[in-house]
């Protein structure tokens, strides 16, 4: 069941730029574990969302099965949303992007759902570059079937129930830059500061924006000895830079050295301002961030922040040249070549 | 052999990939354009360069488009396939076959007559270029058979002009090809034949096209804009069609923007998920694929029909199972393109017979669709779909709307009170919808394959889940109601016996039906044309004392969805089945129909022995 919660008109709430305060992007009760990282990343995706002022209603949540497919019902519940079924995800949202591209396409999934059974539909929403966020809420397990390993756990890493992961994990991140994802964040739950930013860069990006976002599963994979707790990865966590997103065009005052500050700058003009951590990493450069991913695996240690921007790429709706009206607002004059047409069409087959 | 004319089967020996197609078409062609009727069927193998290919033409004045047995003429242009195809002309028939070899002598049959053409002799020293030596070598026998049978000259030519328009060398090259194949039989042999062609006129208006070009020109028609698909035969050209219409008419010829995407997916399951994605999210979309691909597409079929989510699928079907024989015809998907997917489905199925209810029924199938918010299969068959057929033409009215179903647009939703995605206001089952992006702060739902209340709310409330699952069961009501319905063949029933048939087996089923009155035997007839079955079908089983469900496959699957989905006796359900491959033909029918007859109702025996 989910609950919905009680709905108090606060006077004094914060308003962005449309008018809404950050209720009006929130959803039902959650009703996944208490302390799940899963949460924290839906309150982070309803913060974006309210700083970013879109029109809830212009957003769809898509997503597969799983502890982390159903986190779309707990947040933006003026949105329509579509749980679908098990790592198929990226299919059901290319399909829904085809229909209107003029929405924000909001894909949840988990490790499971797409580093398993959804293998092959990730590479491929990958390699069409659709226009979508694609957040993996990753625990390294199968939380919702009761904590199997899933193909992201860390060799070496222990479950709960004690037993030692023998393979080696899919690293996603690495992954989807390898296959030409042009826009590819990791982050953790537990960490908003960085999470929200990256999530307003991805929504506004123009293609397809991947964001691995490492979320302890506190009832079956946040113990001792496990790589994907809450303890070992603040241990972990190593972060390539700050980043900021400045939706307009901003004067360009930087305070930062040369050399440590990047700006990426979108398609409609907005600006992501990179404040480098790590030396020898070029974010707009993939050998560098392969580069940069092996090392911080080699060390232990969990590279975040926006890992790999790239703003050339057509979109799926580029490729497919497909006309400035959504398709599902073309009706029978756009559509139907009519009676005489077909008369013509007889005519080559007689 | 007696004289007959406009009723004979030529059949074509060839090898896959050596152009012999067009030629083989032109031929086929020519005689539409005589207006005598024509069945052409391609017989291919799984392969793309190499292996021996048939192509059947049947030519029947009457009208009988269904495949027959016994070929009259056969024309041998592959050594590979040589033995078996001197074998299977009947006897007194005629075998046209290259001499510019010697035929073995163990190919010499004393029954049948022998037309040696050196095709490949002439070929070479009419052409020089290699590759035109190879495709003329083909028209050289269709110039032999005008001759032979009488087919006009003149058709040949102008199809010749259409096909090469502004190619004047290759005209001209054509015209060589055809004159040295007439002068060859003029030079050589008696002609015509004692079976010819006699210009009848027959076909005012009627079109020769495949089943798959009709579905992809019926989803262009009925507002599809997106189709998701992956490559499997006998089912690719649906979507090749799709592309070609579209292109041609949604492309903006200034800007080059399109009205519509095509994307092929990486495999059924997720043409599957862009279908769903793409009709939840208000646009027509639609895949097209055959067995293989419908059991992949199984887990989101069922999605689809419990989520409430609109899907159209082609089912060009062949035969099973497995990869089975994948160039090759069967009605062998019905029973799981019916109950798809686990869990109590049940799915409406549309059952075209010609190309021209391949067009309207894709159409119609957008509408039934939105309409009953659940998917919609149309199961055509590697038959229909890649062979031509003679159609009456298509048709379009201007004045047509698109059932766009039960879907509320914000000012309805500020009208309606509080909003229950899956309350069913009207009583047909069927609840009211919206499309993402709609409203503000009405209508959003989520969409989901698990239970959930009235309102979309997930729950496992058994009461809540029942009302559902019985509310779907009000739907399956309303969709008999709106189903194309059977056809019957007569106003009353003229007879204990019926026959029951859909699909590719009618034009084979309505031969039988004149050749068993020509013994005596009167049955009457239904064709359906959807599932679920309408009320005419229950009445026309309960009215007969047997049926016989003819069918093309091994498990008669139609008979076995008839006995579940209605109170009949499954005894009086008698199977008449085809599964080997080829198109089912009227004699197996007829006689199968007879032998059982006889067996069990002590038929008068004279009068059957004949037909056995
Ligand atoms: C076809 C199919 N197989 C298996 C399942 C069972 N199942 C449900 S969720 C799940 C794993 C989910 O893991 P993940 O995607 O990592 O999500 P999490 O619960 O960890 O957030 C599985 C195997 C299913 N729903 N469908
Ligand atoms: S089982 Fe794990 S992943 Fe699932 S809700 Fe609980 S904490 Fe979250
Ligand atoms: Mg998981």
């Amino acid at each position: 069941m989910s609950y919905l919660k009680p709905q108090f008109k606060h006077p004094k709430l914060p308003k962005n730029k449309i008018g809404y305060t950050i209720k009006e992007y929130e959803g039902p009760l959650s009703t996944l574990c208490a302390g799940c990282g899963h949460d924290s990343i839906s309150a982070a995706i309803v913060q974006a969302c309210f700083e970013m002022s879109v029109e809830p209603h212009k957003v769809a949540k898509i997503s597969g099965i799983g502890c982390s497919s159903k986190t779309p019902t707990y947040f933006l519940g003026n949105s329509h949303g579509f749980n679908s079924v098990h790592g198929r995800m990226p299919s059901v949202a290319t399909g829904a992007s085809m229909s209107n591209k003029d929405m924000v396409y909001f894909g949840v999934s988990g490790d499971g759902d797409s580093a398993s059974i959804g293998m092959g539909q990730f590479v491929h929403v990958i390699r069409r570059n659709l226009n979508m966020v694609y957040i993996v809420m990753n625990n390294g397990c199968y939380g919702l079937t009761k904590g199997q390993d899933s193909a992201t756990a860390d060799q070496g890493s222990k479950s709960k129930a004690g037993s030692v992961n023998p393979f080696q994990a899919i690293d996603l991140a690495s992954l989807a830059i390898e296959l030409g994802a042009p826009f590819v964040a990791q982050s953790f739950s537990g960490d908003k500061q960085q999470l929200v930013p990256i999530i307003k860069a991805a929504m506004h990006h123009k293609g397809f924006a991947f964001i691995n976002v490492i979320s302890p599963c506190v009832t079956f994979n946040n113990n001792a000895g496990s790589t994907k707790s809450y303890d070992y990865v603040r241990q972990h966590i190593e972060a390539t830079s700050t980043l900021d997103f400045v939706p307009e065009m901003p004067i360009i005052t930087t305070k930062y050295d040369q050399g440590k500050s990047t700006k990426v700058a979108l398609h409609d003009g907005s600006i992501i301002q990179l404040n480098k951590l790590a030396t020898d990493w070029d974010p707009e450069d993939r050998v560098s961030v392969v580069n940069a991913l092996q090392q911080a695996r080699l060390k232990n240690e969990i590279l975040t922040g926006l890992l790999y921007v790239n703003t050339e790429w057509n979109d799926l709706h580029g490729t497919l040249k497909t006309c400035k009206t959504p398709l599902n607002k073309l009706t029978e004059k756009d559509l139907c070549p009519g009676e005489e047409i077909l008369e013509g069409i007889n005519r080559n087959f007689r | 052999m007696s004289q007959s004319i406009n009723d004979f089967i030529v059949r074509f020996a060839n090898v896959n990939g050596t152009g012999s197609a067009s030629a083989n078409y032109l031929f086929a062609k020519a005689i539409f354009r005589m207006g005598i009727p024509v069945t052409p069927k391609n017989i291919f193998p799984s392969n793309i360069q190499g292996l021996p290919t048939w192509y059947e033409v049947r030519v029947s004045e009457k009208g009988y488009l269904g495949r027959r047995e016994g070929i009259d003429l056969m024309v041998s242009v592959n050594p590979q396939s040589m033995a078996q195809d001197v074998k299977s002309v009947k006897s007194g028939g005629y075998f046209m076959y290259d001499s510019t070899k010697k035929l073995p002598e163990t190919l010499v049959r004393e029954d049948i007559h022998y037309l040696g053409v050196p095709m490949m002799e002439m070929s070479n020293q009419a052409f020089s270029d290699p590759r035109k030596r190879q495709l003329l070598k083909n028209i050289i026998y269709v110039g032999a058979l005008a001759k032979l049978i009488n087919l006009e000259i003149e058709e040949i030519e102008k199809l010749v002009g259409e096909q090469f328009e502004g190619k004047a060398s290759l005209i001209e090259a054509n015209h060589i090809a055809l004159k040295l194949g007439m002068d060859f039989v003029e030079a050589n042999f008696d002609f015509p034949l004692p079976f010819r062609l006699e210009r009848k006129n027959l076909l005012k208006g009627k079109i020769l096209i495949d089943g798959n070009t009709a579905c992809g020109l019926g989803a262009v028609y009925g507002g599809a804009t997106v189709m998701a698909w992956y490559p499997i035969t006998p089912s690719t050209s649906v979507a090749e069609a799709f592309e070609h219409y579209c292109e041609e008419y949604r492309t903006d010829p200034e800007t080059g923007e399109k009205k519509f995407a095509i994307i092929q997916a990486e495999d059924e399951l997720a043409a599957m998920g862009m279908v769903i994605g793409s009709n939840w999210n208000g646009a027509r979309a639609f895949t097209a694929t055959s067995g293989p691909g419908v059991s992949l597409m199984n887990e989101f079929i069922g999605l689809a029909y419990f989520a409430e989510v609109p899907a159209v699928l082609v089912d060009v079907q062949r035969a099973g199972p497995s990869t089975g024989m994948p160039t090759r015809t069967q009605q062998p998907d019905l029973m799981l393109a019916a109950y798809a997917s686990h869990g109590d489905t049940k799915h409406v199925l549309l059952l075209p017979s010609t190309p021209k209810e391949c067009f309207e029924m894709t159409a119609q199938s957008f509408d039934l669709a939105e309409r009953l918010q659940t998917p919609i299969m149309v199961m055509t068959d590697l038959d229909l779909g890649m062979n031509d057929h003679i159609s009456e033409p298509f048709e379009w009215n201007d004045k047509r709307k698109y059932d766009r179903g039960k879907v509320l647009n914000a000012e309805e939703l500020e009208h309606v009170g509080r909003f229950g995605r899956y309350l069913d206001v009207d009583g047909d089952g069927i609840p009211f919808r919206t499309y993402p992006g709609t409203h503000p702060t009405k209508g959003a739902f989520f969409t989901r394959g698990t239970s959930r209340d009235e309102y979309a709310a997930y729950t496992e409330d058994g009461a809540a889940y029942k009302r559902n699952m019985d509310r779907l069961m009000v739907k399956w009501k309303t969709a008999k109601k709106i189903v194309p319905s059977a056809k019957l063949y007569q106003k009353k029933n003229q007879s204990p016996y019926g026959i029951l048939f859909f699909g590719t087996s009618t034009f084979s089923s309505e031969e039988a039906k004149d050749l068993l009155l020509q013994n005596d035997i009167v049955v009457d007839a239904i064709r359906i044309k959807a599932f679920p079955f309408g009320a005419e079908v229950l009445e026309f089983i309960k009215t007969h004392e047997l049926v016989f469900v003819i069918e093309q496959n091994r498990d008669a699957q139609m008979r076995s969805m008839m006995m579940i989905e209605m109170e009949t006796n499954p005894a009086k359900l008698i199977p008449v089945l085809n599964y080997d491959g080829m198109p089912i033909t009227a004699d197996a029918i007829k006689n199968q129909i007879t032998i059982y007859l006889q067996q069990t109702k002590n038929l008068d025996h004279e009068l059957s022995k004949t037909t056995v």
